[in-house]
């Protein structure tokens, strides 16, 4: 085929570039911020399975349900026996029903970048407007949002039956905000954790373990070492065990400065001290787990 | 009905790069918090009972099987590679039973053996308790394996629906409803240990027969059910 091309002898009158026609654009340009509110929304949508097939939106769904159907019965029996109070305080709604977000956490945090990893789609977002900074914090912030919703829509179901169950409103209205507080640390923490633990792995099912055993396996080891603390009469180590583990971490805050009872041994929360060590040792896991992804994604397919 | 290859393969998978990293990080914890209670609170059999039954047998045992299991199949049909196994002359029920094997395997290294070793840190086998323990967390660890590969070739979500039976069902309906735990595989394994253990420190709501029975049923039938279930296999897409 060569052979059959003639020799370009004079260089620039031949070589040309031809315009055929494609148009430019010239809409506007929606920019970064645009990009990243548009990730932060998809993300938070594929938190609860919007926009995906209908399977994956079972298990968001239900675990919504069954986060907010203990709310609805409390408010029921409330409304029903005319009590004075409701039967579980607001912040301590979230502790209980603590293996629900683990396991919520332990499905969505890996199917919000697992799969991004695995696909290798992520030098793809990377190829738009956005930085590295942009993509973390949009998946954080969405994660975390969607946490915020699941935690916070049964305390709004506890909120409106005890309005309605004419409980005293200054007293309610205090345990409420109280109780937004507590599940705001909760849901950045526990977004942190379940995304930094799973951005390292591209295996969605390995992801879901790790972040289980992350969650609930320190939750299990403090509890033990907690329990037989407080049998063995040593109440001062039980606050200090607290520190190892995201749930007790969450309690200690809150049993501390948000008015909750606590869910320790022995029902003695940390003090004022050990609680502002509590309150550190939270914001400085949110502040480490955000470095960590920033850290991560430095290098991802690029 | 055993293939070296498969298993090599199959150990591979399970325990190649990283993943060795969070089977052994369980364990390691229990050795922590094993000598750490026995710092605290010296030689005592129902603390120790209370460590090995509460976090040893109710939670390593079963998120340790549940990574095994799941882990032995799951991420082959997953990735869609397992059309290259089936597409050799194994026999499908070999490929399962090869993949038990190896889970049961990796479950029992990475459960019974650090339960045995917390165990002794904890009070030297006083009153059998170790020993107890140690034959429950084998005897769990063949029903759990059977149960999640099982799960794992049933369904994509195998690993949230395994730690949902492991967590919800056994932990948290199982304190709740009495009911829930003639049906698990926890209580079972207990009514084994029980039959060990001297003295009243290790209990189980569940008759050795029963046990035995149901943990030979359940699994014989899983393993059965996992090699149909492979046999008429369909891949589909991501979602």
């Amino acid at each position: 085929m060569a052979t059959e091309q003639p020799v370009a002898t004079a260089a620039g009158d031949q070589t040309r570039i031809h315009n055929i026609g494609y148009r430019n654009y010239d809409g506007p340009r929606l920019g970064r911020a645009y990009a990243r509110r548009s990730l932060y929304s998809q993300s938070l949508r594929g938190a609860y399975g919007l926009g995906r097939s209908a399977k994956s939106k079972i298990l968001p769904m239900l675990l919504f349900v069954v986060m907010c159907l203990p709310a609805a019965i409390m408010v029921a029996v409330a409304v029903a026996t005319k009590a004075n109070d409701l039967p579980l305080d607001y912040t301590r709604y979230a502790i209980v029903l603590q293996a629900v977000i683990s396991l919520y956490v332990a499905s969505q945090a890996p199917q919000s970048v697992s799969r991004d990893l695995r696909f290798k789609t992520v030098p793809l977002y990377f190829s738009r407007p956005i930085e590295t900074a942009d993509y973390v914090r949009a998946k954080y912030a969405s994660l975390a949002s969607a946490l915020f919703i699941l935690t916070a829509a049964p305390l709004l179901v506890l909120y409106v039956g005890a309005l309605l169950a004419e409980l005293d409103f200054a007293d309610q209205t205090k345990g409420f905000a109280q109780g937004l507080v507590s599940v705001a640390l909760l849901s950045l923490l526990f977004a942190g954790l379940g995304l930094v633990v799973a951005s390292v792995t591209p295996r969605r099912g390995f992801g879901i373990a790790a972040v289980i055993a992350v969650l609930t396996i320190t939750y299990g080891a403090v509890s033990t070492l907690q329990a037989i603390a407080d049998v063995q009469g040593s109440t001062g180590a039980v606050a200090w065990i607290g520190l190892f583990s995201p749930i007790t971490l969450i309690d200690g805050v809150q049993s501390a400065f948000l008015g909750a009872t606590s869910a320790f041994p022995g029902g003695v929360g940390p003090s004022n001290t050990e609680g502002a060590v509590y309150v550190l040792v939270t914001l400085g896991l949110i502040a480490g787990a955000y470095g960590l992804l920033m850290r991560r994604y430095k290098k991802v397919g690029l | 009905m055993y293939d070296p290859t498969v298993a090599r393969l199959t150990y591979r998978a399970l325990l190649g790069r990283r993943r060795a990293l969070i089977l052994g990080a369980l364990p390691l914890l229990l050795l922590v918090i094993a000598v750490a209670v026995r710092a605290l609170a010296g030689a005592d059999d129902q603390t120790s009972a209370d460590v090995l039954g509460g976090f040893a047998l109710a939670t390593m045992v079963p998120i340790i099987g549940v990574i095994a299991g799941t882990g032995a199949i799951g991420p082959e049909i997953d990735d869609g590679s397992v059309v290259y196994l089936l597409s050799k002359p194994i026999k499908r029920p070999t490929i399962i039973f090869t993949k038990l094997i190896v889970a049961i395997a990796v479950t029992m290294v990475f459960s019974a053996v650090p339960t045995l070793l917390a165990g002794l840190i904890l009070n030297g086998n006083g009153q059998q308790v170790a020993v107890a323990y140690t034959i429950a967390a084998l005897v769990a660890s063949i029903a759990y394996a059977a149960l999640f590969l099982l799960l794992g070739t049933v369904s994509r979500h195998a690993v949230v629906f395994g730690l949902v039976y492991a967590l919800v069902w056994e932990a948290l309906f199982g304190s709740l409803v009495p009911g829930a735990r003639t049906l698990s595989v926890q209580q079972w394994s207990l009514a084994v240990a029980q039959k060990v253990a001297d003295g009243n420190l290790v209990t189980s709501d569940v008759g050795l027969p029963t046990a035995t029975v149901l943990l030979a049923a359940v699994t014989v039938l899983a393993t059965w059910y996992a090699g149909q279930k492979l046999r008429s296999l369909t891949l589909a897409g991501e979602e």
